[in-house]
């Protein structure tokens, strides 16, 4: 069984406007009336509820029914009911805790969400993004196929997101790689291996945290030279990325040297006591900047890592987040297309459980809301192209839905609440402005004529 | 033969408890056996074939693949003789003899007949097998007049049926109102109407004093000296859990076989679920036999995690009585207890009744928490409203908005709850 589609409601974005109701009850039943809606949004004091079928992985409904009328598909996932062996009994109605099978009693029977053969009419009347269809199971599916190019038993820290980009990235890259995993988590963690073993099943190397885009030249060099196409990757962190590593980062990539870095973005030195990098942002504690009577927190903004890469005029730079799979996959695979014409450079927010000081059971919540109140942005770019938005920035939550999660953070005062407010709306601008303006292979043509 | 698991019956008990076993243990051996010759059904839709409604070939619940995807040895036709706890091992009729390490009971219930004088001698109906059900269709099309001793689930339903194929259909049922289990007398009475009203005559507070052979059929005689001639005679007076294998085991019987909170019976080793156990009911300081589907899928799959070992499992919060009933395109649905069942202190009841459109909703709460609520065509979700009872939710706060609308109300609660 692998993961399936399913329908995602977000009560704070309803406005109970019940169009979801009326495109149900109009494809299955060419009714107005929302009895025969398979989608029930519930007016309460606090928003919109909502009583839908779950499509449960081990529904109760199909084990109460008595006529084998009720059943899992296992390509798709979604509970299947069949007209022909139902008797109308009602027992799956007696199952269900969810209110998803219910009695129709114009139509004279059971009804139940079937998921419109994967394009549900609900999600497409849903004018306020409330309703979501959730095609990210495809990537599971896929990936799970590929071979998993890490050993078992990583050891990262609980909660940590690193482990699943390390390994979704290679099963994607594919085995034809040379990996380097500067000084950090990665390495940290045991891909790089114990007593003269690879934690790795390609090749894999711990250059210093200075070099890493030097080596990674030189390897993509020797190789092409003796005619293999071998991918060379560098799974860093933001401190080997954006202080130590910069330099030769800068130079691999001003020479347009053939490979795909990938900032794993933690916002520090994680790994060897919680020390600050270029990439902690203001206000945020770390060792390195305690919070005390005279000290509350880094002083600095960060420095926006991505952008500079784009004014490397890369072959393709992208920001991306763990919390929004697809698009982190959509631009995976654009990175390594990239890498084989010239320096592809993805970076991945990683919020990190231990040196944030957040309950390790909400590393992607917290990875979505750093997306959501525009703290991070999500867009790539290339020299064709230019920079595109690829999340909206448009209706962001409150910051504080973010910082206030956050234990590096709990110490700030509203004067520091209000400067990150203000870097945030700096930086939307900023970046709307370029995703607004001319991409450099129009103005180089522009220059040419 | 050997095996680890032992399952005995092949129903919702047994095909919940399987299934919850091979979550946690895919590897052990399972062997399940069937006294029934089929692949396994719920005697739920069996009303449904005697109508024609659902074709006997299309109602199993599992087929021969999914045994054997589980690696689990599916044998029909194999009826337990005795059980050896201490001994491990269990005798089948026909003599060969299973030794296993842990054993589950689910061998459902079998028609009781009633102590009527003649009923022996003459030819009568039961609805309990999937051969009872094809029988009981295939005499359907020449059926005149039929009589049907009891007036409850099964009862209805095969009177509903017969009298849709033709036939004047007389229910008698010893209570003074049908389906006495689930309704008070005003919701029986709108069911009674509607039967009425289709040409089902139904007599209550009466009983058959004896029956006796006519021809093809047979003539009974009431308590009260009536006479009903009947060429087809169903007996539908309750069941009674298929225990008879237990004698000389050791393990605790009463009128079902007892159980603890995890489906062990007396013995370590051996459990019980479904219709055949007597287990802690929600309401009741006893142990009852609940007898309903949605209960057994409920004990098996308690008796499987249990048997497993599965870290995940929870133990049983007591039978809820429940049911939902379907009748010339109408429907009724129970859940939990009636007001008489409960001691006054903190009851409230409330009752809607519009008998011209046969509409009827009783919501019953005891001390602020939902208790039960019944319904006749009347929309609610059975399901929301059987959690609220076991988790036993405090209403205090919304209690005029669940009883204005106790659907959108439970909902709500749903959501903010357990969604």
């Amino acid at each position: 069984m692998g993961a399936f589609e399913t329908i995602s409601f977000r009560p704070e974005l309803c406005d109970g406007c019940n169009d979801c109701m009326s495109a149900c009850a109009q494809a299955k039943a060419q009714a107005a009336d929302f009895v025969h809606s398979r989608i029930q949004i519930v007016p309460s004091d606090a928003g919109y509820e909502l009583a839908m079928c779950r499509q449960c992985g081990d529904p109760e409904c199909v084990l109460n029914c008595p006529a084998a009328a009720l059943s899992k598909d296992a390509d798709t996932g979604v509970v299947a009911w069949d007209a022909s062996k139902c008797v109308n009994c009602l027992l799956c109605t007696v199952g269900c805790t969810y209110g998803g099978i219910v009695f129709d009693a114009p139509a004279g029977h059971v009804i139940k969400c079937d998921m419109c053969d994967g394009s549900p009419a609900c999600v497409q009347a849903c004018p306020h993004g409330a309703l979501k269809h959730l095609t990210t199971n495809r990537i599971y599916n896929e990936v799970g196929d590929l071979e998993d190019l890490f050993v078992p038993g990583l050891a990262g820290c609980q909660g940590c997101n690193t482990e699943l980009i390390m390994r979704h990235t290679m099963r994607r890259i594919g085995p034809e790689a040379v990996v380097a995993t500067p000084p950090g988590c990665i390495p940290g963690m045991g891909s790089v291996g114990y007593n003269g073993l690879t934690g790795t099943k390609v090749p894999v190397f711990h250059p210093l945290l200075t070099n890493t885009a030097s080596m990674l030249t030189g390897v993509r060099r020797y190789y092409k030279r003796i005619g293999r196409d071998v991918m060379a990757v560098a799974l860093a962190g933001d401190g080997g990325t954006a202080d130590v590593g910069f330099q030769s980062l800068s130079g691999a990539a001003e020479r347009g040297e053939e490979m795909l870095f990938i900032c794993v973005d933690n916002e520090g030195y994680m790994n060897t006591g919680m020390q600050r990098s270029g990439c902690t942002p203001f206000g945020a504690w770390t060792s390195t900047t305690p919070v005390g009577e005279r000290g509350h927190g880094k002083t600095q903004d960060a420095k926006n890592l991505p952008l500079l890469m784009v004014m490397h005029h890369c072959e393709y730079v992208a920001t991306a987040s763990t919390a929004f799979m697809e698009d982190l996959y959509d631009k995976l695979d654009r990175a390594i297309q990239a890498a084989k014409r010239g320096f592809a450079y993805l970076h991945i927010y990683s919020p990190c459980t231990t040196g944030w000081r957040f309950p390790s059971d909400q590393n992607i919540e917290t990875a979505r809301k750093a997306v959501e109140t525009n703290f991070v942005m999500l867009w790539e770019y290339d020299p064709q192209g230019g920079l595109r938005l690829t999340h909206s920035t448009d209706k962001p939550l409150p910051l504080a839905e973010y910082v206030k999660v956050l234990g590096k953070f709990r110490h700030l005062s509203d004067e520091q609440i209000a400067h990150i407010e203000r870097t945030v709306a700096e930086n939307v601008r900023f970046v709307k402005g370029l995703a607004a303006g001319v991409p450099v292979a129009v103005a180089r043509a522009g220059a040419a004529a | 033969m050997q095996t680890h698991y032992l399952i005995v019956g092949a129903s919702h008990a047994a095909l919940s408890a399987l299934h919850a076993i091979r979550m946690a243990d895919s590897e052990k051996d399972v062997t399940v056996v069937t006294r029934d010759q089929n692949l396994p059904y719920s005697p739920t839709v069996l009303p449904y074939v005697v109508s024609g409604r659902s074709a006997p070939e299309r109602v199993h619940l599992r087929d021969e693949n999914y045994f054997s995807e589980l690696k689990v040895n599916f044998r029909r036709g194999a009826a337990v003789q005795n059980v050896n706890a201490s001994g491990n091992t269990v005798r089948l009729a026909d003599g060969e003899e299973i030794a296993f390490a842990k054993l589950l009971l689910a061998t459902g219930a079998a028609p009781a007949l009633p102590a009527i004088p003649g009923l022996t001698d003459v030819r009568f109906h039961v609805l309990r097998t999937l051969a009872d059900a094809v029988a009981l269709r295939n005499v359907l099309p020449k059926t005149q007049r039929a009589l049907v001793l009891g007036g409850g689930l099964i009862g209805m339903h095969a009177a509903e049926n017969l009298s849709k194929g033709g036939a004047e259909v007389t229910v008698v049922e010893m209570q003074p109102h049908v389906l006495s289990g689930y309704f008070d007398a005003d919701a029986s009475g709108i069911i009674e109407k509607v039967f009425a009203a289709k040409g089902v005559k139904l007599i209550m507070g009466n009983r058959v004093a004896a029956v006796a052979a006519a021809g093809e059929g047979c003539h009974a005689t009431l308590a009260d000296g009536s006479r009903i001639d009947a060429d087809l005679l169903l007996v539908a007076a309750g069941v009674s859990p298929v225990m008879d294998f237990l004698a000389g085991s050791g393990i605790e019987t009463d009128r079902g076989i007892l159980v603890d909170d995890w489906m062990r019976t007396s013995a370590g080793n051996v459990w019980a679920a479904g219709d055949v156990a007597q287990a802690r009911g929600f309401f009741d300081s006893g142990k009852i036999i609940n007898g309903i589907l949605p209960d057994a899928v409920g004990q098996g799959r308690i008796a499987g995690m249990a048997m497993a070992g599965d870290a995940g499992a929870k133990p049983y919060k007591g039978g809820v009585p429940l049911n939902t009933y379907a009748f010339f395109g109408q429907h009724a649905v129970s859940v939990g207890v009636q007001e008489g069942a409960l001691d006054a202190a903190g009851l409230e009841v409330q009752k809607q009744l519009d008998a011209e459109r046969a509409q009827y909703l009783k919501i019953v709460l005891k001390e602020g928490r939902l208790a039960g609520i019944f319904g006749i065509n009347s929309a609610f979700d059975p399901g929301i409203m059987w959690e609220l009872i076991l988790r036993r939710t405090d209403l205090s706060d919304v209690k005029q908005a669940f009883l204005d609308s106790p659907q959108k109300t439970a909902r709500v609660l749903m959501s903010k709850t357990w969604r």
